[in-house]
């Protein structure tokens, strides 16, 4: 029997700030072991976290932006249990009081969207890294701090989902988000975004869940998928033999490709959370409120639907601009020199996108300025320089970041539409070829393209395509 | 309030102590003590009462997120009880 596959997800990003969450040891990833370490972050006696400030308005922004409830005051919890990657033997997170609770997010699904609830939105701090010599007889393991109090933001959905495609299409869509509002690097290869996933099935049409398995160890988006992948087979075999599915934590075994039971001993989690003495709590007043809100930007899934919506751009376009904010934000800085989004929107999927890959570069290392790439846009839609003769002026552009007005003065490029400079060119075309006039007489419709090419070379691309052709079509029609 | 040998073996389990018999007995009489005693606050009538986190009045007390600033690998291992080069030498853990 078919069962209906429900999905929950937790991210976890690290947030870009320079320094740990409650002391100034550095977050710069590949760090020599134990060099970005403090007495605070490696959990010394008598000393005292410090919150960061960018690191608690950055998870207010994530809050904000996935349109959660913001308590006006919030609180540190502590979280405890033993493992050597964790020096105080506590983490310090947010159990009791959230930094933002019931909000959402839309995902793209099957060519529209889907609302995706987050259940909460909260601030605590990573561990440190246990390394795990290669001889297996070792009877020891190492440890590096240098992770040990980053901040670390988590979201928690609701099971909102219901299959692999959902769940990738949320893990990409967070990822997007989290670039967009600016709080993560999300480099995923640094640990910057880890996701986890709790599955269940259910009869179709259920009331309540199923039993809820929780995969950890998974390290890539891919490994989530195919972990999900994995337990709807493996849960789905075990209720149609009539069987029962056990509530577990269970983890993904990449090589293996599958999941495995968790011992029950480290199962048993107690974790006795109880409000952190060392911290004073958060009072989030109007004017924070209204600053980080300022600091909120249109998701990227929004932005794109009003691409196509306001801007009539294709779907495709709309996606390939909103991708990333930079570029998005480019894009609509040009518009507020030459207002027509469909050209504008051109020149930088087919010329500036394509060029900065070739080159190589980002949008922060880009020489020309939105309204230069607007101005030339608006310069290529006119009859005033062909279509070669534009792009020549963006290569040029890419350079130097000159005006295209400068360049094409400099470059001599702009092209006439007067017929008395392109009639006497037509004439020698047509005095030095009789083949292409007898092929035209003969109904050769390719002779007009020869004598074209003929003309546009002696005018050294600078002749107005349109009226060139309509003057070797006048000229050897007298013939 | 009380509480029996096997509370105070759980919560020594989670703590990661060993106790002698005697020792659990006397904790478990000790621990039943505090918990009469701050079971009285249990009397009082806290409906409308906000729950407080914290003692102090103050709030909102900030770190800027400024120049990155650390002590050597060195002093952080000077009371680790075991090294190997700039890592904590650690038993073996399972993950
Ligand atoms: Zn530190």
């Amino acid at each position: 029997m078919e069962w209906e596959v429900v999905i929950g997800l937790e991210t976890h990003a690290e947030l870009a700030t320079r320094t740990k969450l409650w002391c100034d040891c550095s977050t710069e990833f590949g760090a020599a072991p134990n060099t970005h370490t403090c007495p605070i972050c490696v959990g010394m006696p008598g000393v005292l976290p410090v919150l960061n400030r960018k690191a608690f308005e950055l998870a207010l922004r994530v809050a904000f932006a996935f349109k959660c409830k913001v308590p006006p005051r919030t609180f540190f919890d502590r979280k405890n249990y033993y493992y050597p990657d964790l020096p105080k033997n506590y983490q310090i997170s947010q159990n009791y009081c959230n930094t933002g609770t019931e909000g959402h997010i839309d995902i793209p699904v099957n060519g529209g969207s889907k609302r995706v609830r987050i259940h909460n939105v909260h601030l605590e701090e990573d561990a440190g890294k246990n390394i795990h010599p290669e001889r297996s007889d070792a009877d020891y393991s190492l440890v590096d701090l240098n992770r040990a109090g980053v901040p670390l933001l988590e979201i928690v959905t609701e099971p909102d989902m219901r299959g692999p495609e959902e769940a990738q299409a949320f893990m990409e869509t967070m990822r997007r988000a989290l670039l967009y509002t600016e709080v993560s690097e999300c480099h995923m290869e640094q640990g910057h975004l880890r996701f986890e996933a709790s599955i269940s099935l259910r009869a179709p049409g259920a009331a309540e869940y199923g039993a809820r398995v929780e995969i950890k160890n998974v390290n890539s988006m891919k490994a989530v998928t195919s972990a999900i992948e994995y337990e709807i087979k493996r849960q789905t075999r075990i209720l149609n033999e009539g069987g029962k599915v056990a509530r577990e934590t269970r983890l993904w075994d990449d090589a293996a490709g599958a999941t495995g039971r968790m011992r029950s001993k480290e199962e048993a989690q107690d974790y006795r959370y109880f409000p952190e003495p060392d911290l004073i709590p958060v009072t989030i007043d109007d004017e924070m409120r209204a600053r980080v809100m300022a600091a909120v930007p249109e998701l990227p899934l929004a932005r794109k639907r009003r691409f196509i919506e306001a801007f009539g751009l294709p779907e495709y376009d709309a996606g390939v601009i909103s991708d990333d904010r930079r570029t998005a934000d480019f894009f609509e800085e040009a518009l507020k020199t030459y207002d027509n989004p469909k050209a504008v929107g051109n020149w930088i999927m087919n010329a500036m996108l394509r060029e900065m890959k070739q080159r190589g570069i980002g949008i922060v290392e880009l020489k020309p300025k939105p309204a230069q790439v607007a101005a030339l846009a608006k310069i290529a839609s006119s009859d005033r320089i062909n279509s070669p003769a534009a792009q020549k002026v963006f290569t040029i552009m890419m350079d130097t970041g000159d005006d295209p007005e400068e360049i094409i003065r400099r470059e001599g490029l702009e092209q006439t539409s007067d017929s008395g400079d392109i009639l006497p060119l037509v004439s020698k075309a047509i005095a030095d070829n009789p083949k292409a006039v007898a092929d035209f007489k003969s109904g050769k419709a390719s002779a007009v393209k020869f004598l074209m090419g003929q003309v546009m070379r002696m005018a050294r691309g600078k002749a107005n395509p349109q009226v060139a052709e309509k003057i070797i079509q006048e000229e050897l029609g007298k013939m | 309030m009380s509480i029996t040998q096997k509370d105070v073996e759980y919560v020594a389990n989670l703590a990661r102590l060993e106790l002698t018999g005697e020792e659990k007995e006397r904790l478990a009489r000790q621990l039943g003590d505090i918990l009469d005693y701050i079971n009285m606050l249990n009397r009082l009538d806290t409906t409308n009462v906000e729950p407080m986190a914290h003692a102090a009045i103050e709030h909102n007390v900030f770190r800027e997120d400024g120049e990155p600033r650390s002590i050597t690998p060195d002093e952080t291992l000077a009371n680790a009880p075991d090294r190997q080069g700039d890592f904590f030498k650690v038993p073996k853990v399972i993950d």
